[in-house]
């Protein structure tokens, strides 16, 4: 029946429009743009901006951003009940949250990796304990833990990351041991271990560089989720601490005059929901340009 | 006789990545009243696509009916909106047996509510327990032992040969005029296949429906079919009444078939005599579709045979019928 | 059926102690509690009897024994704040916290399931990434700004909706809303695919022979089916509101537990703060029990042990 019963909806030729698909072309553009522009802040944040993040100007205290009357384009997003400027305290928040993103998720990756490929490649105990490590942190809702981690630790930058690393590093020990375990059923994989190859080599060679690709497209996915995390964290005022600039700290100092200044809590949201965007469509885009069979449809 | 089904012309197109295709591609045929009538042809000829034209099922996106008539009670179904074919026609005047008995079955309802389904739909029972004492009357009908006690069993409790039972049970709820069965018995057991045959030979004794019968088995088409249509690349190369078909095949294609037809204690099997593949149908020869397999090609084959008429309601598309004696001499 | 559910339970149960085996470390890593409690200048032998009644002195296993002993008594000592036993505490806020949760996986499901149905049916339309857009959107904003926007708007300007506290059915609107749009992006993907894989299925096909209005297809025959692969990650979704309720309580001052917790936190209230972590585990852990039980009311083919 090659022919003509299984025609499969999802080869048929699809209704929908050119615009669409010109649309959807950009979008890797838009949102790798938008995560580079957000490096480029973090690195030269300082040099791109005329106003010091922490100067306080009580003559602009709550000035409206540039376009709304009252605004100046001296303070273009507007400024805060301290007349700080708020794209200056934005691009400046940009280095945090990249900072804390970068270090979570590299070190989170890691411990989750190396602990699922343990727990694939080697199997029996070490897989049961690791596993169960695995279901534990999971039956724990992540902020919870969180709560808890940040009460015992000192708040601030080292304690925040720690707590994303204890809470996501489950995800990458679940995948990668998944992974391996399907990769260890390939014949390459067999043949290796059968030549005398070392589990080094054998993870070195084989798994590793399979493996490269998924754990690069679930840390694309995470950017956003951990960003998020660390803003509720600072927002809770368990995260970063002022002096130091966070999205989520903006946020918390916003609350007080939500009366006053709406753009004092929409600006820095913008900002995260901007940066989580990005880092969604473009590890969903990564995931489809990485993934053969979803390339050739 | 008016025929209870009468297809005319009926060209059915496919789009798909690679370009437009005509799996079904001018056929024409009746069926009459308590006759049945067996399609067949290999895998790939569009049997399975001229079915589901018949009841307007064709994949979507992309499949479409781009011309010709399907009649039924003097009204071309072609023709009818959806809603229209939905309420007064699928299942209540033309109904349809799909292949596979394991997966025809929706595995979150039960045996009952589906059965019952349809009577509901077509209103020919009414409150819970009409529909139940209906689906329990068709389940019997269909020689289900016990069907009261099973009106609540879910599919998965059912063996192959039972689900295909209650999957014709849906079929012929509503006493239609026409049951299309696309491949009844080819999942089945041959055991089972011979039950269910004879199964549908009893239900057309009882209410009189005409039948299409789909398969790619030669052997089951002879055991039920009062007359054969032999397809062939999307077109109907042969048609006659069974006898005639099975004793004097006019087409060559015809006859590479019925050299597949199982022999005593050797089992069913697909078309390894004939050589080669049915052509692409996104790219069909301009003459005779057969001719490239053809071991009695001749020139003329270039062009697409006209239907030769050899009495009896026989005829062919072969250039050689009738008077093939005197070319193969 | 009865095993598997057996076995469900015992790493149900596991989890649990492992649960509480992390938070003990983790509060016991912080260091001597004592410090904390006690004025530093109170009396040597005032310091060594209240180490003896935590039990400090124990080595840290039977330290860990003596906790978890305790905890299954639902002993997890005193609040400092508030003066009542911690897990009291934490029962009186947890009907709130449930509520909560559930309307807001109530709103997720509401918007996600239409969503991921019309989306299948009309793949590749404007409503199909109209709702992928809408899904995205609440992914990426933070609950708790969410929240802000809305209070901005519903209470400060338009004044529609009470900005805070809880109850009279308008107040769980906002913080439900906050609390139940970042779910709705994967149970709408969920729904899409589970109902394109069940749409293009021979039942399908087969219903529809016989006559059955698109209508019930879709809505009845299909989303059942597809609604298979939405419950089991419940349970999953379910935690992900308990975990985003510490924020969403905080910004609506809804009382609940998470917000208890938060606050107990800031005081330095451990037991609260041990009491409403570990319990969050065990509401984590019997809602995907309770998932698991529910997969049999949908699905007959798991009801029969096959």
């Amino acid at each position: 029946m090659a022919v003509e019963a299984d025609v499969p909806a999802a080869t048929a030729v699809r209704a929908g429009g050119r615009r669409f698909r010109v649309l959807a072309a950009g979008i890797p553009y838009l949102s790798g743009g938008l995560l580079l522009l957000l490096i480029v802040a973090a690195v030269f944040g300082d040099a791109l901006t005329p106003h010091d993040p922490t100067l306080l100007n009580l003559r602009a205290a709550f000035m409206p951003p540039a376009w709304v009357e009252g605004g100046s384009w001296a303070h273009p997003l507007g400024a805060d009940n301290l007349g700080r400027d708020i794209l200056a305290r934005i691009i400046s928040g940009a280095r945090v949250s990249l900072v804390v993103a970068l270090w979570a998720i590299v070190l989170s990756g890691g411990i989750g990796a190396l602990v699922g490929m343990i727990a694939g490649y080697f199997g029996g105990w070490a897989d049961v304990i690791i596993m169960r490590l695995v279901d534990i942190q999971m039956s724990i809702p992540s902020l919870a833990l969180a709560l808890i981690l940040a009460a015992v630790l000192d708040p601030g930058l080292d304690t925040v990351i720690i707590v994303i690393v204890v809470s996501y590093w489950a995800w990458y020990a679940r995948l990668v041991r998944s992974e391996v375990l399907s990769l260890k059923e390939r014949d390459y994989v067999a043949l290796a271990k059968v030549a005398g190859c070392g589990p080094f080599t054998i993870f070195h060679r084989h798994l590793a560089p399979n493996i490269v690709n998924t754990m690069l497209v679930l840390a694309t996915l995470q950017i956003g989720q951990v960003i998020i995390f660390e803003a509720s964290l600072s927002f809770l005022g368990l995260g970063v601490q002022s002096p130091d600039i966070s999205w989520g700290l903006m946020l918390a100092d916003a609350r007080g005059y939500i009366t006053n200044a709406w753009w004092a809590i929409t600006m820095p949201g913008v900002a995260i929901m901007l940066t989580c965007l990005s880092s969604n469509l473009f590890g969903d885009w990564l995931r489809d340009a990485l993934d053969p069979r979803r390339r050739q449809l | 006789m008016t025929p209870a089904l009468k297809v005319e012309n009926l060209v059915t197109e496919l789009a798909l990545r690679r370009g437009v295709l005509r799996p079904v591609d001018g056929v024409s045929f009746h069926v009459d009243p308590s006759e049945t009538l067996g399609i067949v042809g290999e895998s790939g000829s569009g049997k399975s696509m001229t079915c589901l034209s018949l009841l307007r099922l064709l994949p979507k996106p992309g499949g479409r009916i781009a011309s010709g008539s399907v009649v039924v009670g003097g009204r071309d179904l072609t023709r009818l909106s959806e809603e229209e074919l939905a309420r007064d026609w699928r299942g209540r005047r033309i109904s349809m047996v799909t292949q596979d008995p394991m997966t025809s079955l929706n595995p979150v309802y039960t045996v009952g509510d589906q059965v019952g389904a349809p009577l509901r739909y077509h209103r020919l029972a009414e409150g819970m327990r009409a529909v139940r004492a209906g689906a329990a009357a068709v389940l019997g009908r269909v020689r289900i032992p016990s069907p009261e006690s099973r009106l609540d069993e879910y599919p998965h409790q059912f063996s192959g040969g039972m689900r295909q039972r209650v999957v014709s049970a849906m079929a012929i709820a509503c006493e239609p005029e026409v049951m299309i069965a696309d491949e009844p018995t080819s999942n089945l057991d041959v055991t089972i296949q011979v039950k269910m045959i004879d199964l549908y030979r009893k239900i057309q004794e009882e209410t009189g429906v005409a039948i299409v019968l789909i398969t790619h088995d030669m052997g089951v088409a002879a055991s039920i079919c009062d007359r054969i249509a032999v397809m062939y690349a999307g077109r109907i190369v042969e048609t006659g009444p069974a006898r005639r078909i099975f004793r004097a095949p006019a087409h060559p294609y015809t006859r590479a078939l019925l050299d597949s037809i199982p022999r005593l204690g050797r089992k069913s099997r697909r078309l390894t005599a004939l050589g080669g593949q049915p052509p692409d149908l996104a790219n069909p020869p301009t003459g005779c579709r057969f001719a490239p397999r053809c071991a009695l090609r001749v020139a003329k084959c270039a062009a697409y045979p006209p239907d030769a008429a050899l009495g009896e309601g026989h005829s062919a598309a072969c250039w050689l019928a009738g008077n093939e004696a005197d070319h193969a001499a | 059926m009865a095993s598997y559910f057996a076995r469900r339970v015992f790493q149900g149960l596991l989890s649990i102690v492992g649960a509480s085996l992390v938070i003990f470390l983790i509060t016991r890593l912080s260091g001597d509690p004592v410090v904390l409690m006690l004025p530093p200048e109170a009396p040597e032998e005032v310091v060594r009897q209240v180490r003896e009644s935590l039990r400090l002195d124990l080595p840290i296993w039977e330290q860990y024994l003596g906790f978890a002993w305790d905890a299954l008594h639902g002993d997890f000592g005193r609040s400092y704040r508030w003066q009542m036993p911690a897990l009291d505490l934490i029962l009186e806020r947890l009907p709130a916290t449930l509520y909560l949760s559930v309307v807001a996986l109530a709103f997720s499901m509401v918007i996600a399931v239409p969503f991921g149905v019309l989306s299948a049916v009309y793949r590749g339309s404007w409503f199909d990434r109209f709702a992928k857009g809408f899904a995205m959107l609440g992914q990426a904003m933070p609950n708790f700004w969410i929240g802000l926007l809305m209070i901005m708007l519903f209470s400060v300007k338009l004044g529609w909706l009470p900005a805070f506290g809880a109850g009279t059915p308008a107040h769980v609107i906002m913080p439900a809303i906050a609390l139940g749009w970042y779910p709705v992006a994967a149970q709408t993907r969920i729904v899409r695919s589970a109902m394109l894989d069940v749409l293009d299925s021979d039942y399908i096909r087969m219903g529809r022979s016989v006559g059955a209005p698109e209508r019930v297809l879709v809505w009845k025959y299909a989303l059942r089916n597809a609604a298979i692969p939405l419950v089991t990650m419940q349970g999953v979704y379910f935690a992900a509101m308990l975990g985003g309720s510490f924020v969403v309580e905080v910004v609506f001052a809804w009382p609940g537990m998470g917000r208890t917790v938060v606050e107990a936190l800031f005081s330095r209230d451990f037991p609260v703060v041990q009491a409403g972590v570990l319990f969050s585990a065990v509401v984590f852990v019997a809602a995907n029990l309770l998932v698991d039980l529910s997969y049999g009311f949908i699905d007959p083919r798991i009801r029969h042990g096959r």
